[in-house]
């Protein structure tokens, strides 16, 4: 689904990406993991044509992805911090992303799972951070995209709404769509994830599941595996 | 791009800034000629209101809006939308409606004194159009500024900086050469210096209509060649087009190198 | 007794020359449709000429047409047309020599050199001609009406266009000049050299080199006159050089570059006069004493007034300014603060005329501001003291 070669990415003179590889194939749920300032972000955004990176290549599907724009119509995208421009209500910004991406989409159910019927005619800027991740939650997910791309997804969620979410994940998984998520819940990963990417100093450290990742770092639950692994020799 | 033209024009249309703005010059129109009862004198003002008060709205509206519209920008980044297409729209939205406020605002007052009937009616549509490109201009340079400055208090103090800078140092740093190097003919680096400021050129097309006659009294042949053939007209207004599209041009060249 | 002696193509009498020599004093030669190649037809009596269905006299470029040496010479509805030209004599069209009483009217005067040209005539009329030239250049052109030591003559009427000086008037007194047009004139629509007590009134001077020219002339009214559209370097309505005693009143001064140019003249009176569009409303050189400007409108001027020193002898009172931008509490008519019409901006233009690229630029504006709060290149007692809120009737 994501090959990404020899990626580099220098904002200034701070080196993010420094010759990352990484290969996801299609199905499943990767879950992308580091220390803050690891560069997770900066991979999310650049598979997303956002950043533009000084070397190397990514393609999706198997199509460079250099100046082009086409391919997102493949991807649903969750931005980590849930920015909507404040005037527009709810209701307007689900149209507009619609009428901007011209494809089938299911928001009405997704509406209904997480109760945002109430808020469609209130303005984006009135809505509390939880409220906005739903409506977040809702952009992403409303489009039948093969690629889906969660940033933080779990961000200011109540419980029934993780659940709901979760859920919403296995669904996807299920109709064999290809997801990445980066989460600091580690709970959350070692619930979803099917493989782990960890990013350390802007390359790829450890790639695999997490009994994998558990067994090289002689770790039983992932949050210790995961704080372990920075701390343990490259891997073999 | 016209989706999302349409998107930032609807956005803009119904901010309390364009209606602030539309209705000043709406005021502004009535006031000139409804109190004055003078077309002339009321052209003349507005020239003056129109190079020094639209730049200046155009520079502020448009690194505001730039700098407010950061979220939706970046929510349309991860649309399949083309880069250009994003930034472009949402300049011609923003120039779009702050023309459109110039020109209804202005122009419906015009139009109601009986403007068709006034043989003032060329200065005033002059006068209108030079608003329009100063906005395009302005909104574009005003762009460029904030997509090249991610901290919002220094692009706006560099947007102010810029519309000082046109607006009345250019042509204080312009009269004082004039005068030091008067011994020289300085009838072309006078001409060339007023190309290179969008303000200096859009007022020299207007003092083209009103001010003809004083032109005219200049000696030199070059200065004749411009003011008294339509060689004057002609190279401001391509002057002015050659204005609006390079920051529109930069602005699609910085946008698609940027990263969000 | 007094007789009509009828001359065309097909008649007996074939040439005007002929017509004249047979005349008697105070008989009428009718000089029928046709075309009549003649030069140097001398009128040494009393007569009229009266052509019918204006008759063409072709010159063929040989020289002067009719002379005029008698008194109570009446020309009348005749077409003159290739008069010679010449850089050592004037020749003229119609030239009256040393005469009195003369009427010249109705007259169709083309492709000429001189037209009408009055030397030492007195008590003459020149009505309702018309005089259409061709000039390019100045050194061989001449003047459509020209008047040179001749007194008390009327000319009234008349239009000329495209030649060097429209009217030109030198030591000729107490002429009255009406309702003439004079456009498109090389040099000067009207021009007076040392001539005095004048009258122009109601005349139209429009697109020539320059409007009117009164140089070295005393008590000269100007009164109703329109002057439009003399563009240029050097171009203005009126130049006033040397000349005192005068009264211009009633004129309207339209998109000229400089409405009046004023060296070294004194004691006139400028009173409602119109002063529109033009680059300088008034541009005033040299010393120049005691003029009154009262009663005038200003109307969007690039500059009102223009002046090169620091000293002012004149009175500017009650005049309308339509930059003026000052207030009128107490509702009488005039503004409550003074109008200062000389901007900083006129005297930097008049020291580096390039900078006239910079009219109406803000930069200019606050300059001009800060010299209005305090002249320092200005004349400080140049102002008007009552500007008027309403244009002067």
């Amino acid at each position: 689904m994501i090959q990404v070669e020899n990626l580099y990415k220098k904002f200034g003179k701070n080196e993010v990406l420094k010759g990352l590889d990484l290969n996801i194939d299609k199905g499943g749920i990767f879950a992308v993991l580091g220390p803050n300032g690891s560069g997770k972000t900066t991979l999310i955004k650049s598979i997303l044509g956002m950043v533009v990176s000084n070397k190397g290549s990514i393609a999706v599907s198997g199509i460079s992805i250099k100046k082009k724009w086409k391919y997102r119509q493949e991807i649903g995208y969750l931005p980590q911090i849930a920015n909507f421009p404040g005037n527009l209500k709810v209701k307007e910004l689900i149209r507009m992303i619609k009428d901007l991406r011209q494809m089938p989409s299911e928001e009405k159910k997704l509406i209904e799972l997480f109760q945002l019927e109430p808020f469609l005619d209130k303005k984006l800027s009135t809505l509390s951070g939880g409220t906005k991740q739903k409506v977040n939650i809702v952009l992403a997910f409303m489009f039948d995209c093969p690629l889906l791309i969660l940033d933080e997804p779990t961000t200011g969620l109540d419980p029934a709404s993780l659940i709901n979410l979760k859920e919403l994940i296995q669904k996807e998984k299920a109709k064999g769509k290809t997801i990445l998520i980066t989460s600091h819940i580690m709970q959350f990963v070692a619930e979803v994830a099917d493989e782990i990417v960890y990013l350390l100093e802007g390359k790829i450290y450890f790639k695999g599941s997490i009994e994998q990742l558990k067994t090289k770092t002689n770790q039983t639950d992932l949050e210790h595996a995961i704080a372990a692994i920075a701390s343990t020799p490259a891997h073999a | 791009m016209l989706k999302i033209l349409k998107y930032s024009f609807y956005d803009l249309i119904r901010s309390r800034w364009s209606y602030v703005y539309f209705l000043f010059y709406l005021i502004l129109g009535f006031v000139l000629l409804f109190l004055n009862n003078d077309v002339s004198k009321a052209v003349i003002t507005l020239m003056n209101i129109i190079i020094i008060l639209v730049p200046l709205i155009g520079t502020i509206f448009g690194v505001m809006y730039f700098y407010n519209s950061k979220e939706f920008t970046e929510l349309l980044l991860a649309q399949p939308i083309k880069r250009s297409s994003i930034f472009l729209g949402q300049y011609l939205g923003v120039a779009g409606s702050l023309t459109m406020s110039l020109v209804l605002g202005l122009g419906i007052p015009f139009v109601l004194y009986g403007l068709f009937k006034s043989n003032a009616i060329f200065d005033f549509t002059l006068l209108l159009v030079t608003g329009a490109f100063l906005t395009m201009i302005f909104t574009a340079l005003s762009f460029n500024i904030a997509l090249s400055n991610e901290n919002k208090i220094k692009g706006f103090g560099y947007a102010v900086l810029l519309w000082l800078f046109l607006a009345v140092i250019y042509d204080g740093l312009f009269l004082m050469s004039l005068i030091i190097f008067k011994e020289y003919p300085l009838d072309s680096f006078s001409l060339v210096a007023s190309m290179f400021n969008p303000i200096d050129l859009s007022r020299t097309l207007i003092l083209l209509k009103l001010d003809i006659s004083a032109l005219l009294g200049y000696t030199g042949a070059v200065f004749k060649k411009f003011f008294g053939t339509n060689q004057g007209l002609i190279l401001s207004i391509f002057m002015l087009i050659l204005w609006t599209i390079l920051p529109i041009w930069r602005l699609v060249y910085t946008s698609k190198k940027k990263d969000f | 007794m007094q007789k009509t002696i009828t001359i065309c193509p097909g008649c007996e009498l074939k040439s005007i020359s002929q017509g004249v020599a047979i005349a008697s004093e105070f008989d009428t030669l009718l000089i029928k449709k046709g075309t009549y190649k003649e030069f140097n037809i001398r009128i040494d009596k009393p007569l009229t000429l009266l052509g019918e269905n204006y008759p063409v006299i072709d010159g063929e470029d040989q020289g002067e047409i009719i002379r005029i040496v008698s008194d109570n010479v009446t020309i009348d509805g005749l077409f003159i047309i290739n008069v010679g030209t010449s850089y050592t004599t004037d020749y003229a069209a119609i030239r009256v020599v040393k005469s009195e009483n003369f009427l010249i009217q109705n007259v169709v005067l083309e492709k000429l050199f001189f037209g009408i040209y009055l030397e030492k005539s007195n008590n003459g009329k020149v009505y309702n001609n018309k005089i259409i030239g061709d000039a390019v250049d100045e050194y061989n052109s001449g003047n459509g009406i020209q008047l040179w030591y001749s007194h008390n003559v009327e000319v009234d009427r008349n239009i000329v266009q495209g030649v060097r000086d429209g009217i030109y008037l030198e030591f000729s007194d107490k002429v009255i000049i009406n309702n003439n047009s004079s456009t498109n004139n090389l040099r000067f629509g009207l021009h007076f050299m040392f001539s005095n007590d004048d009258v122009y009134t109601n005349n139209t001077f429009e697109n020539n080199g320059a409007g009117v020219a009164v140089m070295f002339s005393k008590r000269i009214k100007m009164i109703g006159n329109i002057f439009r559209k003399n563009w240029g370097t050097a171009a203005f309505g009126m130049l006033l050089k040397e000349i005192n005693d005068a009264e211009i009143s009633g004129n309207t001064f339209e998109e000229n570059t400089i409405g009046i140019n004023i060296e070294g003249s004194n004691r006139i009176l400028y009173k409602n006069n119109d002063f529109i569009k033009n680059g300088w409303a008034v541009k005033v050189l040299g010393a120049c004493y005691a003029n009154t400007f009262t009663q005038n409108n200003f109307l969007y001027n690039s500059f009102d007034i223009s002046y090169n020193s620091r000293l002012n002898d004149n009175v500017f009172n009650q005049n309308y300014w339509s930059d003026y931008t000052g207030y009128d509490l107490d509702k009488n008519g005039v503004g409550d603060v003074p109008y200062r019409p000389v901007k900083l901006f006129s005297y930097i233009v008049n020291k580096t005329p390039e900078t006239i690229v910079l009219l109406r630029s803000l930069f200019m504006d606050i300059i001009d501001f800060s010299e209005k709060v305090s002249p320092v290149f200005t004349p400080d007692n140049l102002l008007d003291a009552n500007p008027l809120m309403k244009q002067a009737l």
